[in-house]
């Protein structure tokens, strides 16, 4: 359980990046906080594993505030996956995902032994494990930085736009995947985006942001989509946008959806034909 | 083409190769010379610029130093240290100290301040401590462009550690500044061959490691195209 208990950050230099933002993201909960850029979502991700120290306000990891934790002891216990997957460039990819049981004290050899396992449940081939990573595609980097941070088993996680630099489909499959080990291995995401669309699709609960980390909603994807709070959230979450208005229309009596443009975007299933969920 | 002939008999005269004074032995000074030089400023120059490249603190002061350093004419500085401490190897260590800070200097914090950020920022932000950023991070990304420093270095206090014998009975700038009083041209050139050939010799072996260094810190060589069988299994559904 992580706690934003009223954290404000002011920036030498006088930008007021978070205002005054509470929050509670639930044990073995995945909670997206999406807003525009520079609403402060990387600012208050970093406060979590004092990356950044809060000028107001103390955040707390199952009741205890970070502030009075080592701080590199801290990070070693939080997953952390960077944008641009911030590999060390000169390691291999298996030393990179086991850097952290490494500097944790695990021997080399046994580290290295575990790697094959955390690349095979990030969906790669383990025979990257001796490449390194500038052979590797901006996806399969991005997927190095999960297995990384999945290594020490953290119950945290923390990522920052994780999936920011792959194309569309590529995206959706790390977005399943991520949802996949979220079921697996029951950890706390905290995940920072500015795709609203990502944020519907792998958040249990969604964090809106306006400027200077200011609330504007917070609710589960489905919430935010029937009862947007106000009219920041309704363009936000683009719910005039005609793909997110559908409607049924009867076809050969099957009830097809159509959104507002009148393209169809799937058809409607009664509830007994619904596969089990995934 | 005759005085490099008399140089090359010069060299090849037994009777320069024995004795105290000999060739060997004047090899043997320049190098120990240049090895405590070089080693002595890098003990001072290195961990600063390195130390100055990790934090960003110090920069201007470092940059305004070394420039400084720079433009000090070492037979001047030379002089001046000798009248102060006298006949002896204390002046010309001294002054090829100065002479080599500032390329060590450069070297170092010019290559970890040119270690990607985000690199440094996700080592930190895994949890390395500051020490285990700077040696294991900062200092593999950075050697190519330290070992420039060195090598820069080294082929200076190579070249100028000629100017010991000013002022001290030591290194194979005795040859040249015994020729230059005896008019003897040929032991005047064959000291400067040596000098050169130890420079060419030091000038490959500096730019061997260094490249070796680059390579450990850019293993794969530049980026790559897409790999051609993306390794990208289906994950279960
Ligand atoms: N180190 C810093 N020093 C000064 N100002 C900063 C610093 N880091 C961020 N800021 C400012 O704080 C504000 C919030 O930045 P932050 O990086 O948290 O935004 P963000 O929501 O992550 O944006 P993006 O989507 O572009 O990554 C911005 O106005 C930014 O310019
Ligand atoms: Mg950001």
């Amino acid at each position: 359980m992580i706690e934003f208990c009223g954290v404000g950050k002011t920036y030498a230099g006088g930008t007021v990046a978070v205002e005054d933002f509470s929050y509670t993201v639930q044990a073995n909960s995945l909670v997206v906080l999406v807003g525009s850029s520079g609403s402060g979502k990387t600012t208050l991700l970093r406060m979590v594993n004092r990356m950044v120290e809060p000028t107001a306000g103390s955040v707390l990891i199952d009741g205890r505030d970070v502030a009075g934790l080592d701080r590199v002891r801290l990070r070693r216990s939080i997953g952390y996956v960077l944008q641009a997957g911030g590999l060390l460039p000169h390691r291999t990819i298996a030393d990179n995902v086991a850097t952290v049981p490494v500097l944790n004290g695990t021997r080399r050899r046994e580290a290295r032994s575990a790697v094959v396992g955390l690349l095979e449940r990030v969906g790669l081939d383990p025979s990257c494990a001796e490449r390194y990573p500038s052979q590797l595609s901006g996806g399969q980097q991005q997927r190095v930085g999960v297995a990384r941070a999945l290594a020490a088993d953290p119950d945290i996680l923390l990522m920052d736009e994780p999936f920011g630099a792959v194309d569309p489909i590529v995206r959706r499959e790390l977005q399943d995947e991520l949802r996949r080990l979220q079921r697996e291995l029951g950890k706390t995401i905290l995940l920072v985006t500015h795709d609203i669309d990502e944020a519907f699709r792998v958040g249990d609960e969604v964090v809106v942001l306006k400027e200077r980390g200011v609330t504007a909603q917070v609710g589960t994807p489905a919430d935010i989509l029937a009862h947007p709070a106000d009219a920041f959230v309704r363009s936000f979450v683009g719910a005039d946008r005609a793909e997110r208005r559908l409607r049924t229309t009867d076809v050969d009596g099957r009830r097809v959806l159509v959104d507002d443009d009148g393209r169809p975007a799937g058809v409607l299933v009664a509830a007994e034909e619904r596969r089990t969920a995934p | 083409m005759n005085l490099l002939l008399e140089a090359a008999a010069w060299l090849a005269d037994a009777a320069h190769w024995t004795g105290p004074g000999s060739v060997p032995v004047r090899v043997l000074e320049h190098l120990w010379v240049t090895a405590l030089v070089v080693g002595a400023a890098a003990v001072v120059a290195i961990p600063t610029g390195v130390w100055v490249g990790h934090t960003g603190r110090g920069r201007t002061a470092v940059i305004a130093f070394a420039g400084a350093a720079r433009a000090v004419p070492t037979l001047g500085l030379l002089t001046l240290l000798g009248l102060w401490l006298g006949i002896g190897l204390g002046a010309p260590l001294l002054a090829l100290v100065v002479l080599a800070v500032p390329s060590l200097l450069a070297g170092a914090y010019s290559g970890v301040e040119s270690v990607d950020g985000t690199t440094t920022s996700a080592a930190r932000a895994i949890g390395m401590s500051e020490w285990q950023i700077v040696t294991r991070v900062e200092l593999p990304l950075a050697a190519p462009v330290i070992l420039g420093g060195v090598r820069a270095a080294t082929l200076q206090v190579i070249a100028t550690a000629t100017l010991a014998a000013y002022i001290a009975d030591a290194g194979l700038g005795r040859f040249l500044f015994n020729g230059l009083k005896s008019r003897d041209y040929a032991q005047m050139l064959a000291g400067a061959l040596l000098v050169t050939l130890i420079a060419l010799l030091f000038e490959v072996l500096l730019a061997a490691a260094q490249r070796r260094a680059a390579r450990a810190a850019r293993p794969a060589g530049q980026k790559s195209t897409s790999p051609s069988n993306p390794v990208f299994p289906k994950g279960p559904s």
